[in-house]
């Protein structure tokens, strides 16, 4: 097997095992509501870390590039209360101005 | 799911997109069959992007671990929606499979409650996104170029953004974010990509505080 498909298996395998863990061993029942108030934050917990290590996220250290430049512009759209798309086209558009003068790689 | 699809589709131009860029780098690291099953059976483009780039520097090994390290927020996240899935199992374990970051996002309702038709009719719109623009990608790579002098890279976390948005209600969901992003901030320079993602989880135990859920 090669390279490739060594890892496609490997990864593809331990994606579907790791997404049906939950509702297999749960089952359908009702988790406690301290349980449930914990895990309504794991979105929010979740999604802020995606943010971060997708904007500053090196090999192993924090790097300022134009990705952070993106994610200021599409803050700015949020704020003037843009619709999605024009928020995630607002952060690639200035990504890749900021990129292509130079200033930021 | 009709629901789901509709409100699912700004985000599937964004997926379908991300695919495409997918696509291309792919093409060359891992050839297109390998590509095209990556994308039908994986779903999960942080995780897929995070893989082709180390399989040129990282090796086989590196490339694995950070893949399922990335995904491993789908363990807590399974857990999250569990309870919301329709019976029996097998349709619980196909819903369970279209869970992604932003079918689960948009599937929320608050309170840790999720509607399982927005679940399905978002996670197969985005499904057929992310397959569409893999093919697209892989199809015409040297027409795009390269997926960062478009800004790309920058498009993703503004969705996450995005979504996070929609997903901050009140003052323990702030505290969540802001937790959670500081935890995986300080984690980047120490730890394999991936890790500081799954670490932020901590970041729910602020709803064990008294209050208002």
């Amino acid at each position: 097997m090669s390279e490739a498909w060594l890892v496609v298996a490997i990864v593809g395998a331990g994606t579907i095992a790791l997404k049906s863990a939950g509702p297999v061993l749960l089952g359908g029942r009702a988790l406690p509501p301290r349980v449930m108030a914990v895990l309504a934050l794991l979105a929010p917990s979740l999604l802020a870390a995606l943010i971060v290590t997708n904007t500053l996220g090196g090999d192993r250290e924090i790097v300022l590039d134009a990705r952070a430049a993106g994610l200021a512009a599409a803050v700015a759209a949020l704020l003037l209360r843009a619709p999605l798309l024009v928020v995630v086209a607002a952060a690639a558009v200035v990504a890749a101005g900021v990129r292509a003068l130079g200033w930021l790689a | 799911m009709g629901d789901g699809a509709r409100a699912a589709a700004p985000l599937a131009v964004a997926v379908g997109l991300f695919g495409v860029a997918f696509g291309v780098l792919a093409a060359d690291a891992l050839g297109a069959t390998a590509a095209v099953v990556f994308s039908a059976t994986t779903f999960a483009g942080s995780a897929q992007f995070a893989a082709v780039s180390l399989l040129g520097t990282g090796g086989v090994a590196g490339a694995i671990v950070a893949a399922l390290l990335l995904n491993s927020r789908y363990l807590p996240i399974g857990v999250s929606v569990a309870p919301s899935l329709p019976r029996p199992l097998w349709r619980r374990l196909l819903a369970a499979q279209l869970c992604v970051d932003e079918s689960w996002a948009i599937a929320h309702q608050g309170g840790g409650r999720y509607d399982a038709r927005v679940l399905v009719g978002a996670g197969i719109v985005l499904y057929l996104a992310w397959l569409a623009g893999t093919g697209l990608g892989l199809a015409g790579g040297e027409l795009i170029g390269d997926p960062e002098d478009l800004g790309m890279d920058a498009a993703f976390p503004a969705l996450f953004l995005a979504l996070l948005a929609g997903q901050v209600h009140d003052r323990r969901g702030a505290a969540a974010a802001v937790l959670g992003g500081a935890v995986a901030l300080a984690l980047v320079p120490f730890a394999p990509a991936g890790v500081p993602i799954i670490a932020a989880s901590v970041a729910c135990l602020v709803g064990l505080r008294p209050g208002r859920a």
